[in-house]
């Protein structure tokens, strides 16, 4: 999986977790919560549907790499390349 | 000094034949009922009335997914309340507004869905929802209108079974006579079609009515009833004490004057009849008034077997000689929305003191002998002659009765 594909992967979870945003212009470098009305339950949706949909978990310790799109794709590519191997 | 006195000044309703109290009212007075027909988990189809109000009207799509559709139909109430009242809201403190909602239960619907969303992972809780205890605490609904409408003051719900949406009026006009608000999101909301236990549970008991053509199966006080309909809605009041209402030039729709609430002390599901007119007499006797003074009686009647001859030989026993108390029920037309429907009933029955049209009870074909109540509204509405008081009744599992009695705001 190439890291714009994972990208695509978290705006799909965002969209449906949060139907309400605009999501066609997310910056990947900027903080999602700063462009997004997001809240931690909100984050906490992201890392439930990564578990449901794609097995994958992220550990508590390790949210924080969940805090922009950029660094979301950094951290979870390379999981979604060992659940696929 | 203040007269202790506490008006309505706005109402807000969802029930299965109406999102509004003009079209609800219009619905009850033109015998249209509206059951529709819910395929449940567990059990197949079931008859259920079903709310189709507008949720984003005033909620975003993220807070209906988060928030509860209890804590959606009262947001839903709540604000149809607030701008039928008037209320110039951006100048309210609103630290001094309370809501009080009566609830049957809450939390079942919510619990029962995660239950069934880990058993697709084979019941590993790490599947189970951080938004289950938001969503499940029994304040819920009350608290998602402090959050939409950004009230400060007190908030809770009131648990009282089938009697609550009479006990969250109550409770509201309490605070406001102890001077701890100024004005009360009072009512009662019911989420409880969307829960599989609570159709389970009346099944179980006997008690879920069932009938080819659901709009026919609420059949209170008739000989072939056969149960309950369960349904889901909402009704909340703005409560205002009389003289802040009457400064501002409110709108008032009546007075609430006098209530009761009591318990059976004796079975957990079985009526009684002797405490139930207890009940209703001591709210008429506070409320200033004398049983003949009542022009309209609101049943409780769920259309069971037991429920409906309970509440009868009560209303026989206290109303037996007055010749001008009409008798009516709302459950026949939109079955029991529970929490709501103490609250919601009686939204049916405050227009008449405007238009002095009393709405029937419908689907009554044959009347068990034992149902029999002079005036029983049937079928078709009535016009009154007088209408300055209205009796609403309400009662609950756990033996809870209560009685509310409204009169025409006279100044």
């Amino acid at each position: 999986m190439t890291k714009d594909a994972c990208k695509q992967i978290v705006i799909d979870i965002i969209a449906e977790i949060a139907p309400d945003e605009d999501l066609s212009d997310v910056k990947p470098d900027v903080p999602l919560r700063d462009q997004l009305e997001l809240d931690s339950m909100d984050f906490l949706d992201i890392v439930m549907e990564l578990r449901k949909k794609y097995g994958i978990e992220v550990p508590e310790e390790e949210y924080l790499q969940l805090a922009s799109l950029e660094s979301s794709a950094e951290y979870l590519t390379p999981k979604f390349n060992a659940v696929n191997a | 000094m203040e007269s202790g006195r506490i008006v309505i000044t706005g109402i807000g309703l969802t029930a299965p034949n109406g999102n509004s109290p003009a079209e609800f009212r219009e619905n009850l007075l033109a015998g249209r009922p509206r059951i529709g027909t819910l395929d449940m988990r567990y059990i197949g189809p079931v008859p259920a009335g079903i709310c189709d109000f507008d949720a984003l009207r005033y909620q975003t799509r993220k807070e209906l997914r988060v928030g509860t559709r209890a804590g959606s139909i009262g947001v839903y109430c709540a604000r149809e309340a607030l701008a039928d009242s008037g209320i110039d809201w951006a100048r309210r403190d609103t630290s001094r507004v309370g809501v009080y909602l009566g609830i049957t239960e809450h939390g079942n619907v919510e619990t029962e869905n995660e239950v069934y969303n880990i058993s697709l992972y084979d019941y590993d809780t790490r599947f189970w929802s951080h938004h289950h205890n938001p969503r499940t605490v029994a304040n819920n609904p009350a608290g998602e209108v402090t959050m939409n409408l950004k009230i400060t003051g007190p908030h809770y719900t009131i648990g009282a079974a089938c009697a609550a949406g009479n006990a969250g009026i109550i409770q509201g006009l309490q605070m406001l006579r102890l001077d701890e608000v100024d004005l009360a999101f009072v009512g009662g909301v019911s989420e409880s079609i969307h829960t599989f236990g609570i159709f389970a549970g009346f099944k179980s008991q006997g008690a879920l009515a069932h009938h080819d053509d659901p709009n026919k199966a609420s059949r209170p006080f008739d000989l072939d009833r056969n149960g309950i309909v369960v349904s889901e809605g909402g009704c909340i009041y703005t409560l205002e004490r009389v003289e802040d209402a009457v400064a501002r030039g409110a709108h008032i729709y009546a007075e609430a004057s006098g209530y009761h609430i009591n318990s059976d002390a004796k079975d957990a599901v079985l009526p009684n009849f002797e405490r139930q007119a207890e009940c209703m007499s001591a709210a008429i006797k506070r409320a200033g008034l004398r049983p003949h003074d009542i022009h309209i009686i609101n049943t409780h009647a769920t259309a069971t077997p037991q429920g409906d001859i309970q509440e009868c030989l009560a209303i026989r026993k206290i109303f037996r000689d007055c010749g001008e108390t009409y008798i009516n029920n709302a459950k026949s037309f939109i079955g029991h929305s529970m929490g709501a429907a103490g609250a919601l009933e009686l939204a049916g029955n405050i227009p008449s003191f405007e238009d002095y049209l009393v709405h029937p009870t419908i689907n009554l074909d044959k009347l068990d002998d034992q149902c029999y109540l002079p005036r029983l509204v049937i079928n078709q509405p009535v016009r009154a002659d007088r209408v300055d008081a209205i009796l609403n009744n309400s009662f609950g599992m756990l033996g809870i009765n209560s009685a509310l009695v409204i009169k025409r705001f006279t100044g």
